[in-house]
């Protein structure tokens, strides 16, 4: 339980950034590249999810290309929790972009420009208008990327397998206390926990989702 | 003070013009589709054009051959929009100082307690851009521009917007600005009205090639350009003064070519007024007509006689060191033989001069 919460908000955190400079390039930049990056970022949305935990093992495991890389500075991803956050990150990682993405795209380029007339270099037009415009977006992201971390089960269990006290997330420990007999009544109160997780994130995006609605049209929220 | 020279190509259109805009308020007229939003957007660098050269006060901001073309933040150039384009996360004062902070250090042209006051903003600045109606919304638009620092300001359609009430509740603002606030403005619109009402120099432009450039009263009283305006709302711009309000209603206005009578009850005795007096609403004789109801009936003598455009034509006349425009058919020039030259009265119906057409000037 504090594994999964730590797993997923550390997955959400380290991502967020890169998130809203990706979503920002896929809705404003007009770049060579532009459909592959656009593909790469859905890639973890299309492929089986053992799919993704198994390139992820090749590329991150130890003997893999930027593991080993890590490696030698210390940092060990496969089979440890940083691994399923990592998991977790990618996987989350395109419907974090998608409401991004979406809550740029609604920002009018005619406010961006007249902030640009009054002496806004772009940098400062992203910070002073664009930002504040998307928030709502940019949080909406979060929890629906966090949502999914915390529920993301085949990338991770092929990439960093099912350690208890390590890498046993909520579903894998579901799952784990459903393979031995008698273990219903703790995978059921796991589901509880589930449920209630989730619900609760849906419900603050709904709020979220609202005020988007209100600061966009302008009005006193 | 403002140089332009573009040449731009779109699909099927091409935008090709030069003009040196001297200060005050240059309008730049055309119908949709002219260029004139091509131009603005050039100068605000908002537009990369083909080939061009623009200076602002002797500061190049873009030159395509010498490979100069500063970012739209560098050029110091407000620009007010046809939408107001406020930003709503911001509340209204938020949105009037968002310029300043990017400005040098150093007084602006005009203080933020002037800009509110003129602009009658004292009530909204707690309030947000979606709480604001549309004319409240343009002025904030106006005031966040003036208050950005800008050495011009341009200004595309910024009324075009509103219904007739709200112009009228913000044109005087406008005039407001040009008479207090130095500051050189390139003015779009395709409102002939607004152009006689706030214009000190008129750029005419028609399918991307400008048709007439000058002071306002020449390109207005312009037979040759009147055309442009569109046939009922060209006319030529007088000034008067006021110097009697009757008791039916009516002031009488002395102008250089004689009093004129027509109604301005917001004038006071000895007001300088603007007046433009569309070509379609006088009518000309030869002899000093009698018993007719026309009121103001002016001694003119007739300058120039333009291109006909289909049946009708505009023909130029002098009230003494003024110029009035009259809007005949083809048939009447004729009939009546006029020619450069010839003395004739002029006849103008005082009812016919509306106040919108009316302006005080400082």
């Amino acid at each position: 339980m504090t594994l999964s919460l730590k797993v997923a908000g550390v997955a959400t955190a380290c991502s967020l950034p890169l998130g809203v400079a990706v979503a920002y390039a896929l809705a404003r930049g007009r770049f060579v590249g532009h459909g592959l990056l656009n593909g790469i970022v859905h890639l973890p949305l299309i492929l089986p999810p053992v799919v993704t935990g198994y390139l992820l093992l090749m590329g991150f495991a130890p003997n893999g290309v930027i593991g080993a890389a890590l490696a030698r500075i210390g940092i060990r991803l496969a089979f440890d929790w940083k691994g399923a956050a990592l998991a977790a990150g990618v996987m989350a990682f395109p419907l974090m972009v998608r409401a991004i993405r979406l809550a740029i795209e609604a920002v009018d380029p005619k406010l961006e420009a007249a902030a640009s007339t009054l002496g806004a270099s772009r940098f400062w037009v992203f910070v002073s208008v664009t930002l504040p415009l998307i928030v709502p977006g940019i949080i909406a992201g979060a929890i629906t990327a966090f949502a999914k971390a915390m529920g993301e089960f085949g990338a991770t269990i092929t990439f960093v397998s099912n350690i208890p006290g390590q890498t046993q997330t909520l579903p894998l420990a579901i799952y784990s206390a459903l393979q031995v007999p008698g273990g219903e009544s703790s995978a059921v109160k796991l589901v509880v926990i589930s449920i209630t997780l989730a619900l609760g994130a849906l419900l603050v995006s709904e709020v979220l989702a609202k005020r988007v609605a209100a600061r966009i049209a302008g009005r006193d929220a | 003070m403002l140089e332009i020279a573009l040449k731009h190509r779109f699909a099927g259109f091409t935008l090709d013009l030069a003009l040196n805009a001297p200060g005050g308020i240059t309008a730049l007229f055309g119908h949709s589709g002219a260029g004139k939003s091509t131009v603005v957007n050039a100068v605000s660098g908002l537009l990369r054009p083909d080939l061009g050269r623009i200076a602002v006060g002797g500061d190049v901001v873009l030159d395509t051959e010498a490979g100069i073309n500063l970012a739209p933040h560098r050029r110091r150039i407000g620009y007010v929009f046809q939408e107001a384009r406020l930003f709503p996360h911001l509340d209204v004062r938020a949105n009037l100082n968002y310029g300043a902070r990017f400005a040098a250090p150093g007084p602006g042209v005009i203080r933020f307690d002037r800009a509110v006051e003129m602009l009658g903003l004292g009530a909204l600045l707690d309030r947000r851009p979606g709480a604001l109606s549309g004319g409240e919304a343009a002025r904030v638009a106006l005031g966040r521009a003036l208050l950005s620092k800008p050495r011009m300001l341009l200004m595309d359609e910024p009324l075009a917007a509103l219904d007739s009430a709200r112009k009228a509740e913000i044109l005087p603002y406008f005039e407001t600005l040009r008479d207090e606030v130095k500051l050189p403005i390139l003015y779009v619109s395709h409102a002939p009205a607004e152009v006689a009402r706030l214009a000190s120099s008129v750029a005419l432009l028609e399918d991307g090639h400008l048709r007439a450039f000058g002071p306002a009263r020449d390109v207005l009283a312009d037979p040759g350009a009147a055309g442009g305006f569109g046939g009922r709302a060209a006319g030529a711009l007088i000034s008067g003064r006021v110097v009697a309000q009757d008791s039916d209603g009516l002031a009488r206005v002395e102008t250089a070519g004689g009093a004129i009578f027509l109604e301005a009850p917001s004038a006071p005795i000895g007001a300088q007024l603007g007046l433009q007096i569309h070509g379609a609403d006088v009518t000309l004789a030869l002899a000093r007509p009698e018993q007719v109801s026309a009121l103001n009936i002016l001694r003119v003598t007739v300058l120039e006689i333009g291109a006909p455009d289909g049946p009708s034509v505009f023909v130029q006349l002098a009230l003494g060191e003024e110029r009035l425009l009259a809007r005949l058919t083809t048939r009447s020039v004729a009939a009546l033989g006029l020619r450069a030259g010839l003395e004739c009265h002029a006849m103008i119906k005082a009812v016919s001069l509306a106040s919108q057409d009316v302006t005080q000037r400082a």
